[in-house]
């Protein structure tokens, strides 16, 4: 393998563990956030109280799957 | 200066700080174990290319990206990051995940490192000695610790900079941490087990989701309602919802398996 193949292969290592690492749940809910975002942005009120609410959910989500899992 | 710049600088020196603290852990092992000036050079050679690497990717990300597509972007990537931190926080205050223990690391970096020299010569003086000639293996060590824990400061220095126009700010924020933590180190010698790192973490946590949900917002086209000041009403509202998680867990018990991190994990 050459120098260039390893270090592409780090970089992409690094960015999988940066955005997935061990709660793939996370990077689901930011992706569904940013399509919320999207959607909701002429619905001012409506996406000021949903959006925060998203990223709680997936939060919440996250921590309990990492407890049954322990 | 504006509430969020204020919010920028904090959470910039606050995660630089977390991060610094795991770096100076392995720099004070390797220096103690392999001689001062092989830790001290390999640290000084990651913080310059780190640094390089703000310049090289940051300026030109802030002049020429639209700064609607950089802040949906880098607020994804903030979210990301924030949530993963507030996420292993709440873990570990509620006791389902070990503390991330600083002692514990130290004393398994110095037993790597003594194993590794024990063939040189007057090894046991390797701390004291400042003519010591040059050790490839304790520049390699304080090198990848301080790279490795900085490639999440400069994430967050150029995702907070750039998106907020505020490189340089971000930058003297996070090298502001660098130089407290390295004097606080000095001053206190190892007994980083000491530093409040969780709680540090969760602050840090808060603030960069905050700022991750905002941006995302503004890059979008909502408006948010008293602009910057609601992140602030972010802040608020995550750093409650990351205390009643933890209380929730807290009264769920412990984990019995709770692992401790590996080293150079977030």
């Amino acid at each position: 393998m050459t120098a260039v193949a390893r270090a592409l292969g780090a970089f992409a290592r690094f960015w999988k563990d940066f955005l997935i690492g061990e709660a793939p749940e996370l990077f689901v809910g930011t992706l569904v956030f940013v399509g919320a975002a999207q959607a909701l942005r002429h619905h001012g009120a409506v996406a000021v109280f949903l959006l925060p609410l998203i990223v709680i959910v997936f939060l919440a989500t996250s921590v309990v799957r990492a407890r049954d899992r322990s | 200066m504006t509430t969020s710049t204020v919010v920028l600088a904090l959470a910039v020196f606050g995660a630089s700080a977390v991060e610094m603290v795991e770096a100076l852990t392995i720099v004070t092992a390797a220096g103690v174990t392999r001689g001062w000036r092989s830790a001290l050079e390999g640290a000084a050679a990651a913080a310059v290319v780190l640094a390089a690497l703000v310049i090289a990717v940051g300026v030109p990300l802030a002049r020429l990206v639209p700064i609607d597509v950089l802040r949906v972007v880098i607020g994804a990537l903030l979210l990301v990051l924030g949530l993963d931190w507030l996420r292993k926080a709440v873990l570990r205050a509620s006791g389902h995940k070990a503390l991330h223990d600083e002692d514990e690391i130290y004393a398994k970096t110095v037993a790597e490192l003594s194993d590794g020299s024990a063939a040189n010569a007057g090894n046991e003086n390797a701390g004291s000695s400042r003519r010591r000639p040059r050790d490839a293996t304790g520049f390699t060590v304080a090198f990848k610790g301080v790279f490795l824990e900085g490639m999440e400061v400069v994430l967050i220095v150029i995702t907070l900079g750039a998106s907020s126009g505020h490189l340089a700010l971000a930058a003297v924020a996070a090298a502001g941490a660098a130089v407290v933590v390295s004097g606080a180190g000095y001053l206190v010698a190892r007994r980083l087990s000491e530093v409040p790192e969780n709680t540090m973490k969760l602050a840090v946590g808060v603030m960069l989701t905050s700022f991750g949900v905002f941006w995302v917002g503004e890059g979008s086209g909502l408006h948010w309602p008293g602009s910057d000041l609601m992140i602030l009403v972010l802040v608020g509202v995550f750093a409650a919802t990351a205390l009643v998680l933890s209380l929730a867990m807290r009264r769920i018990g412990p984990s019995p398996s709770a692992e401790p991190d590996a080293v150079g994990s977030r």
